[in-house]
């Protein structure tokens, strides 16, 4: 089923697509998200909203996907099952189509012991690869979970995460395959600073056929120091980045490792431009939206097709 | 086994702190193998709470007495004699055992002295760690072995999240990935090609807790 997905239409042209996400405020103010928003005008084919990342406490995605579609956004509303079950999801899925929210990414979410309230109770009645199936079946077959009819069916695109960088290695393609297989049309990835090893899971993404299936939008986040390239090496699972990329950072003075962290991340997109098989990129500048533009435009890629 | 382990005495101390006549009842099951509600805990927990009434100068007459197993009423019924005598039950059996202390002397508060955690098995002397969340469906014979429910630290079906590093869960270095463990032995079963792929569909959890208050009846049983 087609929708009136912007991101999914950009795809379908053959663009290559750009991508990108608000993480919403810690507070009931809609102001801090369209200031936001402002940052990204022009600039993307469709912007996520994430959901509680890290497991803290934030305004809810769908409500500022609202805010952002209201600025003439295609926005991905972001929904994790670590806090909802079966019932809220397919509840929360119904109100996104109503609201004309067109874009969900499925993922499982980070667990809460990361986030402030680790005393939280979990609930991962389903997990992300379900989550998939369940906005499948919800849209194309016009059912729930439980098998019964829906009046209007959720005309949403699907998306979901992939990680080429978590363990163990050489199940990552085969989990991407699962999560096709559920459903998925369009993936982006965890924040790609090794290449080599990206470029490894890309073969054989291609080689099982996989990115004829789905878009994949390869992750870029741009660093802001050296500081920051150290934790995400050491503290953030998952996230792989080589001594290279903080050799590079430590080699210019502290004032310039920002615009040398912009730099890697438009090299980063220039490379992953090249590669069979992405078809675009999604830009994740955590706290950071207004280099963006900067980014896009380094990246030769603006201005964004007219759809 | 049920896994349980003391609560710190100061949260004994108080729970009793109006009593000064109480029944501690241990129990030879569970708790008894991992060493935190048998006889010797039981010797243990009511000394040092007679020492630290001592030395709030408030004695304490406390009977120390060990049951077969507290989960069974037939044993639960033999302190039936004397524990209308006292004006507490402490137990420090599983939740379970707390519980028919419960039922079967109403008109004495059951107290528990241990936090019960899991179901598990000892890794090693002093070594304890969980391996069933007893979800009433069981699907060990998918997963080579390893539960995905309990060894997952977001109980997932279809594999790893992108949490998992070097073999590790993202929530605790210290923790196994539960599926990386699974798809090892699944390798070395020869079987991972034909599960792994395969999507596992949405759990029915009717069958675990979220069901409600759970119950066996078994007719063939039944006198």
């Amino acid at each position: 089923m087609k929708t009136e997905s912007r991101l999914e239409k950009v795809l379908e042209k053959g663009e290559f697509a750009v991508t990108s996400e608000c993480g919403p405020p810690r507070g009931a103010d809609p102001d801090l998200i369209r200031k936001k928003g402002e940052l990204l005008k022009g600039v993307v084919d469709a912007v996520n909203v994430t959901d509680c990342q890290t497991s803290v406490v934030r305004m809810s995605s769908l409500s500022c996907c609202l805010i952002l579609k209201e600025m003439g956004f295609d926005p991905i509303v972001q929904m994790v099952t670590r806090d909802r079950n079966r019932i809220a999801i397919q509840s929360d899925i119904l109100g996104a189509a109503a609201l004309g929210i067109n874009n969900i990414l499925c993922l499982s979410g980070d667990h809460q012991r990361f986030g402030d309230h680790p005393q939280a109770k979990n609930v991962y009645d389903i997990d992300s690869i379900q989550l998939i199936m369940t906005v499948k079946q919800m849209r194309d077959e016009g059912k729930f979970l439980s098998g019964e009819e829906l009046t209007k069916v959720p005309r949403l695109f699907i998306g979901a995460a992939a990680n080429p960088f978590a363990d163990p290695f050489e199940i990552r393609a085969l989990r991407l395959a699962k999560k096709v297989a559920a459903g998925a049309q369009f993936i982006q990835t965890q924040c790609i600073y090794n290449l080599k090893r990206f470029e490894e899971w890309m073969h054989r993404v291609v080689d099982m056929g996989l990115h004829e299936k789905v878009c994949i939008l390869a992750g870029v986040t741009p660093m802001k120091s050296v500081g920051m390239a150290r934790y995400m090496k050491n503290m953030v699972p998952g996230m792989d980045v080589p001594d290279e990329i903080i050799e590079r950072l430590k080699g210019v003075p502290k004032e310039k490792q920002g615009e040398e962290g912009i730099k890697i991340c438009i090299e980063t997109i220039q490379r992953l431009r090249e590669m069979e098989g992405v078809r675009g990129v999604h830009i994740m500048a955590i706290e950071w939206e207004e280099k963006v533009r900067e980014i896009a435009e380094g990246a030769g890629l603006l201005p964004r097709p007219r759809i | 086994m049920i896994v349980a382990q003391a609560k710190p005495i100061e949260e004994i101390l108080e729970m009793i702190d109006k009593y000064d006549k109480i029944l501690l009842v241990g129990c030879k099951g569970c708790v008894a193998v991992c060493a935190a509600g048998g006889e010797k805990e039981v010797q243990f927990l009511a000394s040092a709470i007679r020492t630290a009434r001592k030395t709030q100068g408030r004695e304490i007459e406390i009977r120390e007495v060990t049951l077969e197993r507290q989960c069974d009423p037939e044993y639960v019924e033999q302190i039936r004699g004397f524990a209308g005598d006292y004006q507490a039950i402490l137990s420090i059996a599983c939740g379970v055992g707390v519980q028919f202390m419960a039922e079967h002397y109403r008109e004495i508060p059951a107290l528990p002295g241990l936090n019960t955690s899991f179901m598990g098995g000892a890794l090693e002397q002093g070594v304890w760690s969980e391996r069933c969340q007893g979800c009433g469906n069981c699907v060990l014979h998918l997963t080579g072995g390893i539960c995905p429910i309990t060894r997952c630290s977001k109980s997932l079906l279809n594999g790893p999240c992108g949490g998992s590093s070097n073999g590790k869960c993202e929530v605790d270095p210290e923790v196994d990935c539960g599926w990386q463990l699974i798809i090892e032995r699944l390798k070395a079963l020869g079987e991972f090609e034909s599960r792994f792929m395969e999507i596992v569909p949405i759990k029915d959890w009717s069958t675990s807790r979220d069901g409600g208050p759970r119950k066996i009846v078994r007719e063939d049983m039944r006198q």
